[in-house]
């Protein structure tokens, strides 16, 4: 294949990247803005979005486009309930102190972790995307799922901007986000509002890890990477900021992407690993985000 | 009618209220003077729910206060105006309103209300609000908290930093508040700005209210001032 419609195939394959990161990253950089908790458990919530969908996909009878439908609006429900749960169990009794509730989410990552080793066991398994579509065109044929992947979540990442943006929850985040103490003197139930947005940003995980699942694999492992690079987008991006997660996953995708396919994936997460010590180094508060 | 008695308060380890009793009852404004660290807006952060109380009781028309989370405390119909405005920064002034408006239930008569309090933010609605000036951003703090339709307000020095018109449109603006009945509470230090606007005066000291005189007959020059707020 021609250099032309190589680089072609790697920009494809890392905005499928892109698409997805960004969704699992947007979901942990919201969860930071406006609780101020690093939640290393992000990764664990994506692996149990893309546990759950392979149980969906496998006892759901009918085709392959109910189950994987029924999986897309199943799994974020179940994850943001589990992450829901977590919170008001774990870190609103921690008061959501900084230190503590990183200790706390590293302990239920790996709870998250041996459950789903316990259930749903050590292999690696399948899930059948919804349809199978090959785009052909002229230099090499494409995978039509993974086209439409990065469509949809655009479609989400848009869903959640306009909920930040144009809505009342999105105003009251936001509001929660700048000043806890005076967003209460309001009325608004901050507990509340917590819960909602680790469920959101679980949900997101989830979310994305369903899209993906069809492509790589549903394993009980699988939490490290999106968790790694979540933490990579973020930091690049600035802590809290939407724009910057958006802009740094595509930055980090579209790399890793034409790395991976030109060098090797090993060689992408080292050079991705060493901007965000530049970037730790020459601007701590990240491309987009503010100075405390 | 707002009545604290005999609360302790504080941060941690640190008391900083003792025995604070006070009253403020509707159509009266109650200014609350003491020096720096006598525990005025530990008080004010009471009443809301922000800190705990560990003795004493806080009642708002005898209903209780501090079984309430600080949520709550809003919805029971008081309103706070914090030191330092406290807006939300990144929000527009429209914004902030809404905030305001929506923990009430209350709809566009109460707005249109703040906003003839204080017409100047009707020409800044899409502006940030962080951007407005000093001034304005007292009058958004203000009418950000009279969108709750309050029945108890709580300032927090009110007039901090600002020149001298814009003291006197607060002022005028509490007045016409407490002839409708809304009781006030305000934390002060300028001595001009409470003998203009005080029906009683509370001087706090150590944590708990020291001595409570009507505004009547005090001038500048009057000894509590120098004995409690060392001016």
């Amino acid at each position: 294949m021609d250099f032309g419609p190589f680089l072609l195939l790697a920009l494809m394959e890392g905005m499928v990247m892109a698409a997805v990161l960004a969704l699992t990253a947007v979901g942990l950089s919201l969860v930071f803005g406006v609780m101020r908790v690093v939640n290393v458990a992000h990764g664990e919530f994506f692996m149990l979005g893309a546990v759950i969908a392979w149980f969906v996909t496998h006892f759901m009878p009918g085709p392959p486009a109910v189950a994987f439908a029924a999986a897309l609006v199943i799994c974020p429900l179940l994850v943001g309930g589990i992450a829901a749960l977590s919170d008001t169990l774990i870190l609103k009794r921690l008061n959501y102190d900084p230190e503590a509730t990183i200790v706390a989410t590293i302990g239920l990552s790996y709870i998250f972790q041996q459950t789903a080793l316990t259930f749903y066991g050590p292999d690696a398994r399948p899930v059948l995307a919804p349809f199978d579509l090959r785009i052909q065109l002229p230099w090499f044929g494409y995978s039509g799922y993974k086209i439409a992947v990065v469509f949809a979540a655009l479609a989400i990442l848009l869903a959640v901007w306009l909920l930040m943006t144009r809505t009342r929850a999105g105003l009251i985040m936001r509001a929660t986000q700048l000043d806890r103490n005076t967003a209460r003197a309001f009325g608004i139930n901050v507990d509340r509002v917590y819960a909602a947005v680790f469920a959101l940003g679980a949900g997101l995980a989830a979310v994305a890890a369903v899209l993906i699942v069809p492509i790589q694999q549903a394993h009980y492992l699988m939490g490290h990477d999106p968790l790694l690079l979540s933490f990579i987008v973020v930091i690049i991006g600035g802590l809290g900021s939407l724009r910057g997660t958006l802009v740094a996953a595509l930055v980090i995708g579209l790399s890793d992407g034409v790395i991976s396919v030109f060098f090797s994936p090993t060689l992408a997460k080292i050079l991705a690993t060493l901007l965000v010590a530049m970037v730790l180094v020459f601007r701590p508060q990240g491309l987009f985000g503010t100075k405390p | 009618m707002l009545e604290l008695s005999n609360i302790n308060a504080g941060y941690g380890n640190v008391q900083v209220l003792r025995g604070l009793s006070l009253t403020a009852g509707p159509g009266q404004v109650t200014c609350v003077m003491g020096r720096n660290g006598a525990g005025k807006t530990t008080m004010l952060r009471a009443i809301m729910g922000q800190i705990s109380t560990t003795a004493g009781s806080i009642t708002l028309s005898g209903t209780p206060l501090q079984t309430l989370p600080a949520h709550e405390v809003p919805r029971a119909g008081i309103g706070y105006v914090p030191q330092g405005r406290r807006l939300f920064g990144e929000l527009t002034v429209a914004q902030n309103i809404e905030i305001g408006l929506m923990t009430r239930g209350k709809g566009r008569a109460t707005r249109d209300y703040v906003l003839s309090l204080f017409p100047r933010l009707r020409e800044r609605l899409s502006q940030r609000s962080s951007t407005l000036s000093g001034g304005e951003q007292q009058m958004l703090a203000i009418a950000r908290a009279l969108c709750l339709e309050p029945s108890v307000l709580l300032l927090d020095e009110p007039t901090e930093g600002l020149q001298p018109s814009m003291i006197t449109l607060i002022r005028d603006t509490l007045l016409t508040l407490k002839s409708t009945g809304v009781a006030i509470v305000l934390v002060e230090q300028r001595v001009d700005a409470v003998l203009a606007m005080a029906d009683h005066i509370a001087f706090v000291t150590a944590g708990s209210v020291a001595e409570t005189v009507p505004n009547t007959g005090l001038s500048t020059d009057s000894a509590q001032f120098k004995t409690y707020v060392g001016v």
